[in-house]
């Protein structure tokens, strides 16, 4: 007999429990930022550590362990290369990069272990910037647009105000959105701020700092899903639990607050009461002296 | 007991929440037509059928370019009834059967209906399939009388009630009482085109003519029974033909061959096919340039056009031709009106200047006209395009002509004994551009007493009022005061109100026709058909820009649009552009520009008449600026290098930005002209993207403030850049038809791009979903819908996109030093500091439109205006749209504003704009802000037009309609006189005091 009492408790804390886990869920469900791809950054060799602010997201734990079990497929080293341009004219080369393609067993191929070397500056480049500093126009830069096959497409083109690329050397700033073997877009510039006014000043030392992320799309949180069945029973559920939780007056005083003042209205008027009849005695008493008083003069008044 | 007293105040409280959640945008049903408007129309006819039993309501039966088969009254031009198939439901024919049935037969020839003609109640359809895709032809026996006869005495059904239809190369005989297909007849010739079927009146075969490999004249002889092939000639000529054929009898048939220049008669009596050739220059004399033939249905009489000229040609006999009339004006012809057993009518139009000219003329009698009739017309509805005629008889027993003309401007008018009867502006049914127009500033001396009729009436009317408010007023003094109140001459005056309501809404036509409408009741205060020069005979309007509004220092200029057009309907066609003035209406200038106009960016520049600076780019890439004057040169020279636009490839799935670069290199200097270079390209994997939707945010959009307070205090600074575009790329599987693929292999890509440095500053993708996209963007936020492919569901997605850039600047003290980076300038150019804030919602609907209101300051919360499936227009708070929206949120939260999260947006019934209204074929949706800031104007069009107000914050800044004045007054007056009361009082007790 006893034994039933004790666990009879115990299943409804279970039950409790287990079904506010159920309802916390969905809340879980949607929340959860998963990124199913990674952002991977790389900062040249000996380049001051201005690193990026860019998070270096990790992946998910399930997503990581899915991907390592099908990890061991091919990997395979690819190059492809920068171009650059100074205002309006063609595009040179300028540096590669070099990545290793990983391809998934259910098909898929990205790009991880991205390096880029730059190539340094000629005179006749630095000469060609400096002209680009001073008339404040643009450097622009290109990449194919699959890696696999450059071109692909079409060139992807970003570009930057000369201006803002020096700060001790050159510092850039590539943000390479990648599609598979695809890139999208390149955005390029400085890894910082470029305030407007753009002021002239040359860089100290013709090196550049190069930061490379690599970006892939991410997912969209999915709209959150109520069972409603969960939602509604989850809910009776609740509320009858959440009562006790309250105050006694939280809970009524709505009540209290009437009854109150009610108590308190009983409690002036009983005050009064007896000074009522204290007070009333006493003007009945009182009263004819003072009618007399104020009379006196009156009828005397009448008198004269 | 316990859980009851819990209840009730959590119900109140329930309550309470939801009413202050949701302003309670519903109407009153005395409010309905007090400050919205809604209008009918129907498109463009391309065909109209009379009815005119003996019985019944006069009534004429058209079908429209914008997909409407209607029921119109013949008196008035009011709508019966009205039926929108949808876009892809396109109509090929009309016709009525038995007398009343209206038949339509649509969708290329593969759906035909039948409905009910009294109330338009769709009696049957039937599906009509066939081998491959054709010509749709639909023919009725003329036999209208015998046809009824034939029901009432339901004797015999084979013959009279058959509907012949052609169509997706099979010939059908369908039952006109219940569409059951009687029997149907495939031509087995490879590439047979059909141009005609006809069956002569009385008989009981049926002839299918057309041409096959383009020199192949085939005839098939069918009997109209039972379908079974009688006959089948062809003939060669050798040629060729043009494809169009008129019919001049039953049996003879006009061609023209392949170079437009020998005139081809071409019998088959009998079965036997015969050609007979007539060069045209033969019969006409000054003839050059190629033939074309204007179809039409005249017995013995066909027309031809060569350059502008219009050439009647009758057939006399075996194949001999004969000129009757050159008309070089504008011309159009009707079919031929059976009047009586040998006798058919037609009639002719011609535009001259002011003028249009009517004549109405038997078949086989051209010199006598049996009308002739001049009527003037207004010059802006341009040359009449097409006429239908119908007769009646007069009340001295003689034929009287009534016609159905179809303008340039696609309005469609009744003409009888010499007038117009009605009119009805149907171009109105296809608006491509809306742009607001404020109205005139008021003038002195315009008194009450020229607004209000009489002083009599004006007394009426406010004893009325006073009666009302009263409450002493009968059901007839209420309708009478309801009616005064939606009919106030103050909503429809034609000068500025003081709240910014009354405005002009400026409208562009796909018939290149500008109307201004009134907001007070949407009546037209001016309409402007674009002007034809020699340069451009037919331009397409394209979009409607405002050129030029005066404020400040030019208010005495009076505020203008600017219409480009193009001069014709391929993509690189010369544009043109007008300037029209919006106060009366006047074209003030046109220029015919020798580039073409891919794109417009109005800059945020005005010279000192304030006339705005716009860029063209054309397909050269281009940029030229407009005004031409050295003072907009001077200013756009000043903002030269601040000037960033982007163009989008939707077919190869590219988007680039461009920036100025120098002078047009040219061979012509033009210093107006300039050259662009691309700065950026975002390319999108072809095999995996393509673009479905760009949005950018409105020019004219006003952010009340930047910061937003969290509800710990904190505060986060919204990222408000004109410069963001919004895309959606799906996967190029999935852009078609919803669940045509399957959802692992269809997926949609959300992107959020800075459109001076391309860079993409958000970018996420759904699984699983799939198109259309509809999208609105809007301060720092914009929010999509899309459909799931997983959840079978329509969703709705929002980003917020926030700027952690300014995130720092939350010490009081440093706001107070003023060590703050609020006030510096930002330079797109830096790298972006953003952080971004999404979820998704289920919603019910599918969506043809979505805007988001606009107010004047942008201080008022933001209602989402959503053009529902069933073409209204439903207002869903922006807070149902909040990505921060979580399922507890905490008590500062509720505060706040955060409502609990639920997985789908609620539709509340109340919340529709529209309420008991449609506006069908709803097509796009414009907020326009009014002066008063809790206050905007909605404007949706489609093919009909609705207008209203709307307050999503409830009108907080001014009194609503319904303050009771009254009250207010009385309670003043009863408080003065309570004052004088207890003044009086309080003096007499004084007295008193003192005499003791």
């Amino acid at each position: 007999m006893k034994s039933v009492k004790v666990v009879v408790p115990f299943l409804l804390t279970l039950t409790l429990s287990l079904s506010l886990f159920s309802f916390s869920f969905p809340s879980f469900g949607f929340q959860s930022d998963e990124l199913l791809v990674d952002d991977e950054e790389f900062s040249l060799e000996g380049s001051p550590q201005h690193r990026s602010p860019e998070p270096v997201l990790t992946r998910s734990p399930p997503v990581t362990r899915k991907r390592h079990s099908d990890l061991d497929s091919s990997d395979s080293k690819i190059q492809f290369s920068l171009d650059h341009a100074f205002g309006d004219s063609d595009f040179s080369p300028a540096g590669t990069f070099s990545a290793r393609l990983k391809t998934w067993s259910h098909g898929g191929q990205t790009l991880t272990k991205l390096r880029f070397s730059r190539n340094s500056f000629s005179n006749e480049d630095k000469e060609k910037f400096k002209n680009l500093l001073k008339s404040d126009d643009f450097y622009r830069i290109r990449l194919p647009s699959n890696v696999l096959s450059p071109p692909g497409r079409d060139f992807v083109i970003s570009s930057v105000k000369a201006r803002c690329l020096p700060r001790e050397g050159l510092d850039e700033h590539f943000v390479i959105h990648m599609e598979g073997v695809n890139v999208l877009a390149v955005n390029y510039g400085s890894p910082g701020s470029c305030p407007y006014p753009r002021n002239l000043k040359f860089p100290a030392k013709w090196s550049f700092n190069s930061h490379t992320v690599l970006k892939n799309s991410e997912q969209a949180p999915r709209a959150p899903v109520f069972t409603e069945e969960i939602l509604g029973g989850e809910n009776a559920e609740s509320e009858v639990v959440q009562p006790p939780e309250r105050s006694f007056w939280a809970k009524y005083w709505m009540y209290l607050i009437p009854l109150g003042l009610i108590i308190m209205n009983a409690v002036t008027q009983a005050m009064n009461m007896p000074e009522e009849q204290a007070s009333g005695q006493a003007p009945a008493q009182g009263q004819p002296s003072a009618g007399a008083v104020q009379r006196g003069p009156s009828s005397a008044a009448r008198r004269r | 007991m316990a859980i009851r007293s819990f209840f009730v105040p959590f119900l109140l409280l329930v309550l309470w929440f939801y009413s202050s959640l949701s302003p309670v945008l519903s109407l009153y049903e005395d409010q309905v037509g007090l400050m919205d408007w809604h209008q009918q129309y129907i498109g463009k006819v391309k065909q109209a059928v009379f009815s005119t039993q003996k019985t019944g309501r006069r009534r004429v039966i058209v079908s429209t370019e914008e997909n409407v088969i209607a029921s119109l009254d013949l008196r008035h031009g009011e709508i019966f009834w009205r039926h929108l198939l949808g876009s892809n439901d396109v109509i090929d024919g009309i016709d009525i059967g038995l007398g009343k049935y209206v038949i339509t037969l649509s969708s290329g020839g593969s759906i035909l209906r039948s409905w009910n003609l009294p109330d338009g109640q769709m009696v049957w359809e039937s599906f009509l399939q066939g081998p491959k895709h054709s010509k749709s032809l639909l023919l009725l026996p003329k036999h209208e009388i015998d046809c009824i006869n034939v029901v009432q005495t339901n004797l015999k059904i084979e013959k009279d009630n058959v509907i012949v239809v052609f169509s997706n190369d099979r010939l059908h005989a369908v039952s006109c009482i219940d569409g059951e297909v009687l029997w149907k007849k495939d031509f087995e010739t490879e590439s047979f085109e059909t141009q005609q079927v006809i069956q002569p009146p009385g008989s009981d075969l049926i002839y299918v003519v057309g041409f096959a490999a383009s020199s192949q004249f085939e005839m098939y002889q069918i009997n109209a029974r039972n379908g079974e092939l009688l006959k089948h000639e062809s003939a060669i000529f050798s040629s060729g033909f043009l494809r169009e054929l008129s019919l001049v009898s039953s049996e003879t048939v006009v061609a023209l061959d392949s170079t437009g220049s020998i005139l081809l008669t071409i019998s088959f009596q009998n079965g036997e096919i015969s050609f007979q050739q007539t060069p045209i220059s033969n019969i006409v004399e000054d003839s050059s340039g190629p033939a074309v033939i204007i179809p039409s249905s005249v017995p013995g009489i066909f027309a031809i056009k060569i350059n502008s000229v219009t050439i009647f040609i009758r057939v006399i006999g075996k194949g001999k031709l004969e000129v009757v009339e050159k008309l070089n004006q504008e011309t159009a012809v009707s079919n031929a009106l059976p009047i009586s057993e040998s006798q058919q009518a037609f009639a002719l139009v011609q535009h001259a200047g002011s003028e249009i000219h009517l004549v109405a003329k038997l078949a086989h009698d051209w010199d006598a006209n049996l009308l002739k009739e001049s009527i003037k017309m207004d010059q802006q509805r341009g040359i009449p395009h097409k006429v239908f005629i119908n007769n009646y008889i007069r009340t001295d027993r003689s034929h009287g002509f009534r016609l159905l003309i179809v303008m340039e401007d696609h309005s469609l008018l009744l003409l009888q004994q010499g007038a117009i009867v009605w009119s009805r502006e149907d171009g109105l049914a296809s608006i491509i551009d809306v742009t607001a127009s404020e109205l005139p500033v008021e003038r002195d001396g315009v008194s009450v007493a020229k607004v209000e009729h009489n002083l009599f009436e004006w007394l009426k009317g406010h004893m009325l009022k006073l009666k009302g408010t009263l409450m002493l007023a009968s059901p007839e003094d209420v309708a009478a005061i309801q009616s005064m109140r939606l009919k106030s001459s103050e909503k429809s005056k034609m000068a500025r109100d003081h709240n910014g309501f009354r405005k002009l809404l400026i409208v562009l036509t796909r018939a290149g026709k500008l109307f201004a409408l009134h907001t007070g009741d949407g009546h037209i205060v001016w309409s402007h058909l674009l002007h034809k020069s020699e340069a451009c005979q037919s331009p397409v309007g394209l979009n409607l820009y405002q050129w030029q509004v005066p404020h400040h220092h030019a208010l005495d200029e009076n505020p203008s649009v600017l219409v480009i057009s193009r001069c014709g309907p391929s993509s690189d066609a010369p544009g043109v552009l007008s300037f029209v003035d919006t106060y009366t209406g006047k074209e003030l200038n046109s220029l015919s520009l020798d580039h073409a106009v891919v794109q417009v960016i109005p800059l945020p520049h005005t010279d000192s008449t304030e006339q705005r600076l716009h860029l063209l780019i054309d397909s050269d890439k281009h940029a030229h600026l407009y005004p031409k004057t050295s003072e907009a040169l001077g200013i756009f020279k000043r903002e030269f290098s601040n000037i960033y636009w982007y163009s989008v490839e939707d077919h190869n799935s590219i988007i680039k930005g461009h920036a100025l670069k120098c002078k047009c290199t040219g061979e012509v200097a033009d210093e107006f002209c300039f050259d662009a270079r691309d700065l950026w390209s975002v390319v999108f994997p072809s095999e995996s993207e393509k673009i479905t939707a760009t949005v950018t945010r409105k020019l004219n959009e006003m952010v009340h403030t930047q910061a937003k307070v969290m509800a710990d205090q904190d505060v986060m600074y919204k990222y408000i850049s004109r410069n963001l575009l919004f895309v959606a790329t799906v996967a190029p599987k999935g852009s078609g038809e919803i669940g045509s693929v399957t959802p692992e292999e269809s997926w949609l890509v959300a992107y959020l791009i800075d459109i001076v440095t391309g860079r993409i500053l958000y970018r996420v993708t759904h699984h699983g979903a799939q198109g259309p996209v509809h999208a609105v963007f809007s301060e720092n936020w914009v929010v999509y819908h899309f459909f799931n492919l997983r959840a079978h569901r329509y969703e709705m997605s929002v980003i917020e996109i926030y700027d952690q850039s300014r995130a720092d600047n939350k010490d009081v003290w440093k706001l107070v030093l003023g060590k703050h980076n609020l006030t510096s300038r930002i330079s797109l150019f830096s790298r972006p500091e953003v952080i971004t804030k999404s979820q998704s919602y289920f919603f019910t609907h599918s969506v043809k439109a979505i805007a988001v209101t606009s107010t004047a300051k942008g201080i008022t919360s933001k209602q989402l205006l959503i053009g529902t499936i069933g073409d209204q227009v439903l207002a869903l708070d922006k807070r149902f749209l909040d990505p921060r929206r979580s399922v507890n949120p905490t008590q500062a939260e509720k505060e706040e504003g955060i409502i609990p999260l639920t997985d789908s947006l609620p539709i509340i019934p109340q919340s529709y704009v529209t309420h008991a209204l449609r506006v069908e074929g709803l097509r796009g949706i414009i907020t326009v802000p009014a002066k008063l800031e809790s206050t905007t104007l909605v404007f949706a069009h489609g093919v009909d037009l609705f207008f209203t107000q709307l307050a999503p914050s409830r009108t907080y800044d001014s009194l609503t309609e319904d303050f009771s004045y009254a009250l207010l007054l009385i309670t003043i007056v009863a408080l003065v006189a309570a004052i004088f009361v207890t003044w009086r009082l309080s003096e007499r007790k004084e007295l008193q005091d003192k005499w003791r």
